[in-house]
């Protein structure tokens, strides 16, 4: 018979914790930009088809890192909680703020009660009518939540990537601005010490939030998923 | 184990909303309502009825138009109604009967689509959407036995073959796709009457909006539950067009100047309809 060894909660959750940190570690990184425009979702992402960016509702958006099935299922869970608040409330009563409080909880339950933590690290982005009312938060995999202003920056060489978008953020920021910014910064660290190579359009995912859908497309929804074409065109 | 886990998520995998809601919430569903079954006898509900929409295709795209009246027994419910929604980009849907639970269904009908479009990151066909409306309507069977029921017109592009298309269904959900032209509520025998003299094929889109207008009127001439374009409130018919680059809702003035022509010349006509 096998005897269970005691194991201190406090290297019990460091471990945890170590565990979902080296998963997330791995993975390419995701920049959320606030900017003038609205906000801008870029994920270092070569498929075309397997989505880290994902619509949740008319003004929020969603950015992942991490295990794609673990994050997925997040997402999907989100559209749902979401889908189900606009229906039996009304569209306006869904927030980032509730939303981003589910995922925490959801995360931190996770973290404490099952086999082992999700290895995510998620964005939760809502595009307000001016730029000071846009909202940012950042969910780590042990339901941590953070309230960020600016940009959100999450993955492998989150920290990088990070203090590169920083040195180049503006509030005056457009939409082309904000994505030559965050290709710039998410270029692979391993070819830094060279002239970096510019990341090519299919390398890269990137979904907007338009401030202004309403007034500009007539869609109440801001989300807007942007194809290659679309990119090379916004770069120009 | 492993297997059963793996069961279940697949099981639990849906990208339909109304999936979600009959397994989560059941009482959300505007059809999931418990409701008592009437006395033998008794009066029927007193509630407010949804009355006449016409579709029509034209060159390029399809039509769908609703006069604004809801009439509960003999009395005007509502003058400002409104009854033809968009679904989603490329369809739009068109309600007549109980007008509370039919106005749910759209509502639902349109998180349908939108959650499916969510999930899936992409479309749902226009025969798939048209499918999901039939299963909503089927739904709502029991509650159309005690007299409470719904029938809508669904209109769409479809983006593949590239043709705009008409449905139409009855009480238990069957679907039957249109041609030309259709009509449904209390005022259709009138404006479907109208609407085999008016319609002729590679109608413009204006021309379009000005048949559907007469066949409105007409509607309104003949049936005391549908309302005609009323100048004194500015109440015109609510209509949106469907073609390759989407859902359109017309504008009032146009509405208002299509609707004033229809007056004028039956006015210079001078004759007994």
């Amino acid at each position: 018979m096998t005897q269970q060894f005691y194991v201190s909660p406090e290297q019990l959750m460091k471990d945890r914790a170590d565990f979902a940190r080296k998963g997330i570690a791995r993975g390419r990184s995701v920049a959320v930009i606030s900017c003038a425009d609205g906000i801008a979702l870029v994920a270092e992402n070569p498929s075309p088809s397997l989505h880290k960016i994902g619509e949740i509702y008319d003004k929020i958006a969603f950015a992942a890192v991490g295990k794609y099935n673990e994050f997925e299922s997040l997402r999907q869970a989100g559209v749902r909680y979401a889908d189900v608040r606009g229906y039996s409330y009304d569209r306006e009563d869904v927030t980032a703020r509730g939303l981003a409080s589910v995922y925490a909880q959801s995360l931190g339950a996770v973290f404490t009660a099952e086999q082992k933590p999700f290895e995510v690290e998620l964005a939760v982005a809502e595009v307000g009518p001016t730029q000071a009312e846009d909202h940012l938060y950042r969910l780590t995999f042990d339901g941590s939540i953070a309230d960020e202003h600016q940009f959100v920056v999450m993955g492998g060489q989150a920290d990088k990537v990070s203090s590169a978008i920083d040195e180049g953020w503006r509030s005056s920021l457009s939409f082309a601005d904000a994505l030559r910014l965050a290709m710039a910064a998410l270029v692979p660290a391993t070819e830094s010490d060279a002239q970096p190579k510019a990341l090519p359009a299919t390398a890269v995912e990137v979904a907007v939030l338009d401030r202004q859908s309403e007034s500009s497309r007539g869609s109440r929804r801001a989300f807007r998923r942007l194809d290659d074409a679309d990119i090379t065109a916004l770069l120009a | 184990m492993q297997e059963s886990t793996a069961n279940r998520v697949a099981a639990n995998a849906t990208s339909s909303f109304t999936e979600h809601l009959q397994r989560d919430r059941p009482e959300l569903l505007p059809y999931n309502r418990g409701l008592q079954s009437a006395a033998p006898g008794a009066a029927p509900l007193q509630v407010p009825h949804a009355t006449t929409i016409v579709a029509l295709s034209y060159a390029g795209g399809v039509l769908m138009a609703g006069d604004r009246r809801a009439t509960m027994g003999n009395v005007i419910a509502s003058r400002h109604i409104e009854k033809v929604f968009p679904a989603d980009r490329y369809s739009v849907l068109g309600i007549a009967g109980t007008a509370g639970i039919a106005i749910d269904l759209t509502r639902l009908f349109q998180v349908e689509l939108e959650h499916y479009e969510k999930i899936e990151g992409t479309l749902l066909s226009l025969e798939g959407k048209a499918n999901r409306l039939g299963a909503m309507i089927r739904g709502n069977l029991p509650l159309a036995l005690q007299g409470l029921a719904v029938v809508p017109l669904f209109a769409g592009f479809d983006t593949s073959a590239g043709v705009g298309r008409l449905f139409s269904y009855d009480v238990t959900g069957g679907r039957y796709e249109e041609h030309e032209h259709h009509t449904v509520g209390s005022g259709s025998v009138f404006a479907r009457g109208a609407l085999k003299k008016l319609w002729r094929p590679n109608l413009n889109e204006a021309e379009a909006v000005s048949v559907a207008v007469e066949a409105l009127y007409d509607a309104a001439d003949d049936d005391s539950a549908t309302g005609g374009p009323d100048t004194v409130r500015k109440l015109w018919p609510v209509i949106y067009t469907v073609d390759r680059t989407g859902a359109r809702r017309v504008a009032e003035n146009e509405l208002a100047a299509a609707a004033t022509n229809v007056i004028e010349s039956r006015t210079n006509a001078g004759r007994e309809a």
